[in-house]
């Protein structure tokens, strides 16, 4: 299922938060609203964690990562380096990079098998993400767009990408990435995807704007209404208790 | 291009996303929402004035662009829809694309203008759409229109012209130069009077101008007087009626002259006996027995203001027996002289009694025996001048001629329209007091002035003389043996103007 959240009133919670198949990251915010919803949809699966990067709030657009290990850019500090690495699960490989682009999640688009970055990134760093995230490196565009973590949301299930991808653009992305895809929107036609969607296998959290129709998009193309570890087990459990009652 | 230098270019095919608000499948855009829905989401002529109300003149019927200005404009027209456009106000948020009428029934009093905008909306999407106004016309009369409907004769200036001489010939030739020259285009009222014609001008600046412009065609002097009609100390207006009072010298062409002495002498020993030959604004004058002559400035003349001797309206028809020229051709101020002898008797004597004259003039050119020419008779004359009583022991020539007649030969063409015509302007005259006596006499002169014209190339050079479309040349004219009399060759004439065409024209001057 997709959850609609706001992070103090912006719809753009994509920056503000990192979601992973192992763990999810979180921004330090004014009110506890925003934790608290990961939180309530979370916490059976994987640690919920509030940090900073680099002392700023908008840790997603600054590091990338996936099940296998998080990057963070090389203006994170110790503290938050050390803070990671203690929250963090220990098959979890935390890894600060010097990377001149130090907005690591709008250069890095990956799943926990492929990863599409920046065409300008340090062979050292292709290197390192290749190790430390376990994927194959793919330098690419989205509709001509070289911030490819920016246009576009992956999963191990499928994949959301900007609007304005040809169909030829589809088809190669979708190749690589062995996943299939789906051109859309995100926030009421906002074609910043990854800034206004956050996804891993089995749940997804979208900017409140999110229409009824960009949602259907979303959970159909993440296969989010089956992919629910206990969507089974909860579904038959309601209908127990319903006929039971 | 590209394909033809063969490069190779991926094929880009176009795909479709769903519109994030209806979910129908459309090829991305800006907004990433279809036309519709975008529409419904946002309205770019939202702030944008629907209805406006536009003040118009029904008079002269002009319409108010505030604070002050009124343009006129017809329906449906550009000016219309350009003054309709400017009215709107907030329209520089939005590109105007196209803007129409649409037709109304001219007695709503509405009109109605459709616009098509465009502005961007939403990540630089683009949007168009096209909506209508409606012009409510509110009928205000504008401040000129107010004006002359509560008091027509709402003039602050007056300019009174008037020459002192029992004729009006220079009044029809300063009609033609005023004519000519548009100077009396924005006068509001124009009436004759006795004696002269009156100007009424809204403006006094306007008085003023058309008062230096009688100072460059005539030898005019003037003077200005106010009347206070109303004031307001507080906020220190003053309204006035002006009057100029402007006087033409009342010495005409043809007049003969007898110089008061100090003239004379200023002169160089002038005449005393001087024919004026021409007015312009200066007065040209010429000794008919010396053939010297000399031209008097307006300020000249007013310094000593004498009158005519004698005045074209005396002129005797004499018939010339013979003539001797005694110079050769001489040229004075364009045109030319030649002294002559000639012999001359009365036509009113003719067969009656012997009495010849003879005399010295200044027409040996024109004059041949048998001819008639017009001239002052002293013999018969009682003159009572002033100036003539001053010179002691002047000797007076019994005959002064002055032009040649054609007389006898205008007798055969009376009747016949003439080739050409004149414009005239709109004067108010008040025949009722004077009666059919006064409206013959200005015929006869103003008959008169239109010969003169015709006998002078001169006096026709300043004015426009307009072809006349009834006059058809009859077959007798080519036959005519001998001298003709002089007419206004064709090539001269203006081509006939509607008088309609002409108030237009005028108008369009004005504004």
């Amino acid at each position: 299922m997709a959850t609609r959240l706001q992070f103090e009133n912006s719809c753009e919670v994509g920056v503000f938060s990192k979601l992973t198949n192992a763990y999810c990251l979180v921004a330090i915010g004014g009110s506890e609203n925003f934790y608290s919803t990961f939180e309530a949809e979370l916490i059976d699966a994987i640690p919920v964690v509030k940090t900073s990067i680099g002392g700023t709030r908008i840790i997603g657009r600054l590091c990338a990562g996936n099940k296998n290990g998080l990057l963070l850019p090389h203006t994170t500090t110790d503290q938050e380096l050390q803070h990671l690495r203690n929250s963090l699960p220990d098959s979890v490989v935390v890894q600060r990079i010097d990377e001149r682009l130090s907005a690591l999640g709008n250069c890095v688009a990956c799943n926990d098998h492929v990863a599409l970055t920046h065409t300008d990134l340090d062979r050292e760093t292709e290197e390192m993400i290749a190790d430390v995230l376990g994927v194959e490196v793919f330098r690419q565009t989205i509709a001509g767009n070289i911030l490819v973590g920016s246009y576009c949301a992956l999963s191990n299930r499928g994949g959301l990408v900007h609007p304005h991808t040809s169909i030829e653009d589809l088809d190669e992305l979708s190749t690589l990435l062995q996943v299939p895809l789906v051109a859309g929107t995100v926030n009421r036609g906002s074609e910043v995807i990854a800034a206004g969607l956050i996804v891993n296998d089995w749940t997804a959290f979208c900017g409140s704007d999110t229409t009824a129709t960009e949602l259907s998009v979303i959970e159909s193309v993440f296969k989010l209404r089956e992919a629910q570890p206990s969507a089974i087990v909860d579904e038959m459990r309601k209908s127990l208790i319903d006929s039971y009652v | 291009m590209a394909q033809e230098a063969g490069m190779f270019m991926v094929n880009q095919t176009i795909g479709s996303v769903l519109c994030c608000k209806c979910g129908i499948l459309m090829q991305p855009n800006p907004a990433n929402m279809c036309t519709k829905c975008l529409r419904s989401e946002v309205d770019i002529t939202e702030g944008l004035q629907k209805h406006v109300v536009i003040v118009h003149c029904p008079e002269c019927d002009t319409y108010l662009q505030p604070p002050r200005t009124w343009i006129k404009a017809q329906l449906e027209s550009k000016e219309l829809l350009t003054f309709c456009v400017k009215r709107l106000k907030n329209l520089n948020k939005v590109r105007l694309v196209h803007a129409e009428f649409i037709w109304t029934e001219p007695h709503s009093k509405r009109i109605k203008v459709k616009l098509t905008v465009q502005k961007e909306v939403l990540n630089r999407a683009i949007l168009e759409q096209s909506y209508i106004v409606e012009y409510v016309v509110h009928e205000q009369m504008c401040e000129s229109c107010t004006r002359v409907q509560a008091n027509p004769d709402q003039w602050v200036a007056a300019v009174q012209l008037r020459q002192h001489v029992s004729h009006r010939r220079t009044f029809f030739y300063l009609e033609q130069l005023i004519l000519k020259h548009n100077a009396a285009g924005r006068c509001i009222r124009i009436k004759q009077m006795d004696q002269g014609i009156d100007f009424f001008f809204s403006n006094r600046s306007h008085a003023v101008k058309f008062v230096e412009f009688l100072g460059k065609v005539a030898p005019v002097r003037y003077r200005n007087d106010k009347q206070l009609v109303s004031h307001d100390t507080k906020s220190n207006n003053y309204n006035y009626k002006h009057t100029f009072s402007v006087e033409i010298c009342p010495i005409c062409r043809e007049d003969l002259i007898c110089l008061p002495p100090k003239v004379a002498v200023s002169l160089g020993n002038l005449g005393p006996l001087v024919i004026c030959t021409k007015i312009s604004n200066n007065i040209a004058l010429m000794d008919p027995f010396t053939l010297r002559h000399c031209f008097l400035d307006a300020d000249q003349y007013w310094r000593t203001s004498f009158k005519s001797l004698l005045s074209s309206r005396q002129l005797v028809e004499y018939i010339v027996l013979d003539v001797e020229p005694v110079s050769s051709e001489v040229v004075v101020g364009g045109s030319r002289y030649v002294l002559a002898d000639a012999q001359v008797a009365r036509v009113s004597d003719f067969g009656k009694n012997d009495t010849i004259f003879s005399v010295r003039t200044h027409l040996g050119h024109l004059l041949s025996p048998g001819d008639n020419a017009l001239g002052y008779d002293f013999y018969a004359a009682n003159s009572n001048d002033i100036e003539l009583d001053k010179y002691k022991g002047l000797v007076l020539p019994e005959v002064v001629l002055i032009k040649k007649s054609y007389e006898e030969k205008r007798q055969k063409k009376r009747g016949k329209p003439r080739a050409w015509k004149l414009r005239s302007l709109d004067m108010e005259v008040d025949n009722t007091a004077k009666g059919r006596d006064h409206e013959e006499k200005m015929n006869s002169e103003y008959e008169q002035f239109l010969r003169d014209l015709e006998e002078n190339p001169e006096l026709r050079f300043n004015i426009s003389l307009y072809q006349n479309k009834e006059y058809q040349p009859s077959e007798m004219a080519s036959v005519t043996d001998g001298e003709e009399v002089p007419s206004v060759p064709l090539d001269e004439l203006l081509a006939d103007l509607d008088l309609s065409d002409v108030e237009v024209e005028d108008d369009g001057m004005m504004e």
